[in-house]
């Protein structure tokens, strides 16, 4: 990719935070927001300082975390429609933070949970791939990736079928998503997975290029191809469960950005994933965005909004296909 | 350079053995052809090198030096190999392609470097593909993209070069390209070794031919030694006769309509 575009992906994300902390239900004159980062007392500058910006802050650490995930995942998998999602990760975090709510957990643990949820699932993906005999094959983690998460979801409507109303209202805010109540804590743990895990993806990017050709071909090029699979499975899933442990569920990201990347011609892994990240993260600030402004003062979910924007593309690129 | 030596290999939940106890070599300098029926066992001996499939006997050996022992990338340093079947996911440039023939040279740290663009260099102008260097491999004829896998495996800098059937779908044109390429290749001191379905055009450029039927070498030597109408009806099942080709007089199959 060209470095010119490099910039204008920056660019574009730093026009999309301004935008997002600049914009909602109180507007903020961009001339404020700098009094605002000088420590002005004002209510526009504390709305900025304590809450628009955490929030874009979470929103940009989701985005890229989904979208190197995605971009490793898909190249990895041979798979222009693999995601964190399709592998069982949504569906893992969900059940875990969905337990933690049903046994009474404090607020702070539930992340944990989902966490740990998404990890277990992780795990029973490659157990189930494993017993279907195929250690490395990327074809039986998708299928063990999806089956997994549907018997998450069976596990999460048992689990919800006598719930309390706040025990439903919880677990729905997992499931759709959210980066409203963004919190310095939260962010610093979700920035040290992105970068540790980003940085991680992108080295492996080169891997990813040679498994792009096939397991034999890419055995012929000398790579393990059994380590090179797992380690980017299990980056790339640490990495999407970290962001659904900070934010909840935010569906189609990692879908979709990665052929945006392509598009704006990223072809080889190292700087697929790298811009990714960048096109991840701009996204999910302006679709947070969007969810803030459409109907205002309610807002619509992150998750909505990303299925909204998502299920189309996804649509396309299934028609494209064929 | 490189050797099978009772090589047998089993699959999963498979009936018999994909090989059964093969012993063969390829020499340096020489184009060293496997051909057989399908399903004979010759794609399991290509991956039974790069250590896809596990051996249930016998050793494959590189340089007297144990295969499967062998750290993968130093495998793949010293033998290329191009696969039957490689389609990719992600469309890269013919450029971008050849380049990844380096990898088993680079560190998880380290940019290609100059020798790696000179392998690049002399790999894409020996294989004839210079002028697609900056085309998308999706946008490729069947006979540019199998040259441009051929730079690529060219570009390994290795000493041995495996083939499994290279000339899948390729016109006559397209396929003497591909079979001179080898030859020419062997002759710059390679050891090539091919796996093919063309009797023929090996019976024309090999140096010597070893025939593989239900996981057994049935016969082995120069094409003239293994080119005989009595072993081939036997193996291929189906009545021929072998004679001459009119140029240079190599074994030449001609299969028979069965009335």
């Amino acid at each position: 990719m060209k470095p010119s575009r490099w910039a204008l992906l920056v660019l574009a994300l730093f026009v999309a935070a301004v935008l997002a902390i600049a914009i909602g239900t109180i507007r903020v004159p961009i001339s404020a927001l700098a009094d605002a980062f000088r420590g002005s007392q004002s209510t526009s500058a504390f709305v900025v300082r304590s809450l628009r910006v955490p929030r874009v802050v979470l929103a940009t650490l989701v985005g890229a975390g989904l979208g190197m995930s995605g971009a490793a995942l898909q190249g990895t998998m041979r798979n222009p429609l693999a995601e964190p999602y399709l592998l069982g990760v949504s569906g893992g975090a969900a059940v875990g933070a969905v337990v933690a709510t049903v046994l009474g957990f404090g607020v702070a643990l539930v992340p944990v949970a989902a966490f740990v949820g998404a990890i277990v699932a992780v795990l029973a993906a490659f157990f189930v791939a494993r017993a279907a005999g195929s250690r490395g094959d990327a074809r039986v983690l998708l299928m063990a990736g999806v089956v997994v998460g549907a018997f998450a979801n069976a596990a999460i409507m048992v689990l919800l079928a006598n719930a309390e109303a706040n025990v439903v209202r919880n677990a729905l805010w997992w499931m759709m998503g959210s980066v409203a109540d963004a919190t310095w804590p939260q962010i610093n743990v979700l920035f040290g997975y992105v970068l540790v895990g980003g940085t991680a993806l992108i080295l492996l990017g080169r891997n990813v290029d040679v498994l792009a050709l096939g397991e034999d071909a890419a055995a012929g090029l000398g790579l393990n191809v059994d380590r090179a699979i797992r380690d980017v499975f299990v980056i790339a899933s640490l990495v999407a469960a970290a962001t659904v442990a900070a934010a909840g569920l935010i569906g189609f990201v990692g879908l979709v950005v990665p052929h945006i990347a392509r598009g704006l011609g990223a072809r080889r892994h190292r700087a697929l994933i790298a811009a990714s990240g960048i096109v991840g993260a701009t996204l999910v600030v302006l679709a947070d965005l969007l969810g803030r402004v459409l109907r205002p003062p309610s807002e619509l979910p992150l998750g909505a909004v990303t299925a909204l924007v998502g299920v189309p593309f996804f649509l396309a690129k299934l028609r494209h296909l064929r | 350079m490189i050797r099978f030596d009772d090589v047998a290999v089993r699959y999963p939940r498979a009936g018999a053995d994909a090989l059964n106890g093969v012993s063969l070599s390829a020499h340096a300098g020489a184009l060293t052809a496997v051909v057989g029926p399908n399903g004979s066992g010759k794609s399991t001996l290509v991956r039974a090198l790069i250590g896809r499939v596990a051996l249930a006997r016998g050793r494959v050996f590189v340089d007297d030096r144990d295969a499967v022992a062998m750290d993968r990338a130093e495998l793949a340093r010293n033998v290329a190999v191009v696969t039957q079947r490689e389609e990719l996911a992600f469309p890269v440039t013919v450029d971008d392609y050849v380049q990844l023939g380096r990898f088993p040279h680079l560190g998880i740290w380290h940019a290609a470097g100059a020798a790696d663009r000179r392998a690049i260099d002399e790999s894409v102008e020996a294989a004839g593909v210079t002028a697609l260097r900056d085309r998308r491999v999706d946008a490729l004829s069947g006979g540019e993209w199998q040259r441009v896998r051929l730079a690529r495996a060219l570009a390994q800098g290795g000493r041995a070069l495996v083939l499994d059937e290279p000339t899948t779908f390729l016109d006559v044109g397209h396929e003497m390209a591909v079979f001179e390429l080898l030859h020419r290749v062997a002759r710059s001191g390679l050891a090539v070794l091919l796996v093919s379905h063309q009797l023929n055009l090996v019976a024309r450029f090999a140096d010597r031919i070893v025939l593989i039927h239900g996981g057994l070498v049935a016969a082995e030597g120069a094409p003239e030694d293994v080119m005989r109408a009595e072993i081939l009806e036997r193996v291929y099942e189906w009545p021929l006769v072998v004679t001459r080709d009119p140029a240079i007089g190599a074994p030449a199959l001609v299969p028979l309509r069965s009335r």
